[in-house]
């Protein structure tokens, strides 16, 4: 007979091997990353923003795309902040613009930028670069991967453990996936302190479409003072998607 | 240790192509012209010709008097020059220091090559025998200086093969002009009797200067090895490179792969002992048929660690076509950096995060280029365009840090774009504008930030930046060019906010 304590535990146990057999291996002992993303962080397995997966997020227009990129650099100076990690940002279409990622949170000078025109090109350099344990993120801004695909990316970044962030502005068709998310953010009226004039600062609609073994969500999600702050609104159109709404 | 050269000298350098090219032509008498003072006179001459008694200067008229069906080509100029170029990048395999002799020679600086090929005799037969079989009428010879063995290549009966020390005696028995001299100097010498070098090398050497010139007295010192002879080699050598001659021509890509392998580790291995690394490379197979294919890479930081540069390589080898066989690698590295023992270690254990980035770095720049890969520091300007600026090497620290204090787009247009706005004068933002034929509201803005432009640089009208905000909440960063005065300005967007 086996006590109660001791059967959670080993459904625990077993949950996790499940996860870890399922791509989410969580980070490498010791290191602790905080998101500091407040209650969107309970929509991941584990009650932790899983890195060493893929991340994918759609955009249709250049102001959506504006905020995906604020929101990707984020998450990848987060991610940077450990050690003196690298990031690669590899793309086709370059529109970021160097000096505005100090805002979040990223030297510029550790980014190094990759661009490719060829699209074989494009996903073999960001297959290369995701098998590179040395780096910290890998930034692709992809049109479109299938599904072929995208399973080579989140199987070489199982291996590696490195996090990949793959942006993709006005796909043709949004195929299946086998990224461990995919999100869709667009930006709303930014925060600013009451009676304050001016634009106030970033601030997202940041929709998890898809999470394996999570919870999908929309939150509004604010950039201030150098990091990620969940927003309480209440009236806020979340447009183009039917997704159920949670706290 | 001494010197040993070989020149080669090809009789019918110019005849012999033209058989090679037209093998019906073999064995027939022919000759090359060119036309000169109204009448054609004789650049070469085939062996059947010359057999004949025609030769190098004669009239075509007066040839074809003794030989009415000889045929005659007209002398392409550039010919010669660029046989013996291409004559000489073959015999690269031979030796690395090789010089053009112009009309119709080779000079090959060959010291301590010649034991590879067990020995100066089956060097020498082994290049001759190559010749000859391709169709070319050589001789050759082997000397401690260039002189001698030109001496002895054209004018040489006994052995072609002149020992050390012994230059001398091979010079004695032969005629004068063996030690390239001028006509004029020839012809005197004839007059006085003078036939053979034995005959004047005695002679008191003013004696000599005053009767036919320092020439000849530079020409003696040259072929005894008195005063240095320069050569311009067609090829610089490469301080660093390995050679690796094959038993039998390598086919398959295999093969390549266990040659490229063998002479990095040879190379990384004199690297290591030197403290240098490598930032470029180029692997050379050298086939049968006289072509030379290579495969070049280059490194982001000085590297010798033969598995990285070896994967380098790998992405590229599928260029080489080896059609008949590779002779002879070589590896070359052109650029060469200290590279400390420490900094060696950590590459090798991987330790580092840098030697991962810099290898994968490599490959990305192997296979798109290195103009792919861009890195940015900041700079000391407010232009935005200008706010940022390539680094130089991976290593490039910031000289200053990245501003922080004013708001700058995520997503900067790369060209400002022209849009129409509703403006209140003078210096309020705008009410609406249109960007792409879409009106987009503003709600809440920010501003005005002026960005002067940056008079010693370029000449042109101020920006005045916004930060507005539309009713969808999408961020942009407009600008209004120039002032309001007697002509309307205009207002571009220059980037979309997070």
């Amino acid at each position: 007979m086996i006590a109660a304590a001791d059967k959670i535990e080993l459904i625990r146990g077993l949950q996790q091997q499940i996860l870890s057999l399922q791509g989410m291996k969580g980070p490498l002992e010791g290191v602790q990353f905080n998101f500091g993303l407040g209650p969107l962080e309970r929509a991941f397995p584990g009650n932790t923003f899983p890195t060493g997966a893929i991340h994918e997020f759609l955009s249709n227009t250049p102001e959506d795309a504006a905020a995906t990129t604020g929101f990707m650099a984020g998450l990848a100076g987060r991610l940077m902040q450990q050690g003196d990690g690298v990031c690669l940002w590899i793309s086709a279409n370059r529109a970021v613009f160097p000096p505005a990622l100090k805002m979040f949170g990223i030297d510029p000078e550790r980014v190094i930028f990759i661009d490719i025109t060829r699209k074989k090109d494009l996903l073999w350099a960001v297959e290369e670069a995701l098998k590179c344990e040395s780096m910290a993120v890998v930034v692709g801004e992809l049109k479109e991967t299938g599904f072929t695909e995208s399973r080579r990316l989140q199987l070489a970044v199982e291996q590696s453990r490195v996090t990949g962030l793959m942006h993709h502005f006005s796909p043709r068709n949004i195929t299946a996936t086998a990224s461990v998310c995919r999100w869709v953010v667009k930006p709303v009226a930014g925060e600013q302190e009451a009676g304050l004039p001016g634009v106030g600062s970033p601030c997202w609609n940041v929709t998890l479409q898809k999470v394996r073994n999570g919870k999908p969500g929309t939150w509004l999600i604010a950039w201030s003072a150098g990091r990620f702050r969940n927003v309480k609104r209440d009236a806020v159109a979340a447009p183009d998607h039917q997704l159920p709404k949670t706290a | 240790m001494s010197r040993r050269f070989i020149t080669i000298w090809f009789r019918h350098l110019v005849t012999d192509r033209i058989m090679l090219r037209k093998p019906e032509l073999k064995g027939l008498p022919f000759v090359v012209a060119v036309q000169e003072r109204g009448r054609k006179v004789i650049t070469a001459a085939s062996a059947a010709a010359q057999a004949l008694g025609i030769d190098y200067g004669m009239v075509v008229a007066d040839a074809r008097a003794t030989l009415p069906s000889l045929q005659v080509f007209d002398e392409d100029p550039q010919l010669a020059e660029k046989l013996l170029h291409a004559l000489a990048i073959w015999c690269l395999r031979y030796t690395p220091e090789i010089a053009v002799d112009p009309p119709d020679g080779l000079i090959l600086d060959v010291s301590g090559c010649a034991y590879l090929w067990g020995g100066e005799r089956p060097y020498l037969k082994e290049i001759v025998t190559k010749l000859r079989s391709a169709g070319y009428d050589v001789r050759a010879a082997i000397a401690d200086t260039i002189g001698t063995a030109w001496a002895v290549s054209h004018y040489g009966q006994v052995s072609p093969i002149v020992e050390p020390g012994a230059l001398l005696d091979a010079l004695l028995p032969l005629p004068p002009a063996a030690l390239r001299l001028e006509q004029p100097i020839l012809e005197r010498m004839h007059k006085l009797g003078l036939y053979r070098i034995n005959s004047f090398i005695s002679m008191p050497r003013l004696t000599l200067r005053r009767r036919f010139g320092q020439l000849l007295l530079d020409r003696l010192d040259q072929a005894l090895g008195r005063s240095q002879e320069i050569i311009e080699l067609i090829r610089p050598v490469e301080l660093y490179q390995e050679r690796l001659p094959c038993l039998e021509p390598i086919r398959t890509a295999t093969g390549i792969e266990i040659a490229l392998r063998r002479l990095l580790e040879v190379l990384c291995l004199r690297l290591q002992r030197e403290q240098k690394g490598l930032r470029a490379a180029v692997f050379k197979g050298f086939r049968i048929d006289g072509n030379i294919q290579q495969i070049e890479i280059g490194t982001n930081r000085p590297t010798r660690n033969v598995e990285h540069l070896f994967k380098l390589f790998e992405l590229k080898i599928s260029t080489i076509t080896p059609a008949l066989g590779i002779e002879v690698f070589i590896l070359e590295a052109p650029v060469v950096e200290d590279l400390s023992q420490v900094q060696d270690s950590l590459w090798n254990t991987g330790a580092g995060h840098q030697a991962g980035v810099a290898n994968l770095l490599d490959r990305l720049a192997g296979r798109l280029g290195m103009g792919a890969i861009r890195r940015y520091l900041p700079d000391e300007h407010y232009w935005p365009e200008r706010s940022f600026r390539l680094a130089a090497s991976l290593e490039e620290k910031p000289a200053a840090d990245w501003r922080l204090d004013r708001p700058r787009p995520i997503c900067l247009l790369s060209k400002p774009e022209l849009i129409e706005v509703t403006a209140p004068i003078p210096d309020y933002p705008p009410m609406l504008f249109i960007y792409k034929g879409k009106i987009h509201k503003v709600i809440k803005a920010d501003g005005p930030e002026r960005i002067e432009r940056e008079w010693w640089l370029e000449n042109g009208l101020h920006r005045d930046y916004y930060a507005v905000e539309d009713e969808q909440g999408a961020r942009y960063w407009i600008f209004r060019l120039g002032h309001y005065d007697e002509h309307k300005p205009e207002w571009f967007i220059h980037g979309v906010f997070a």
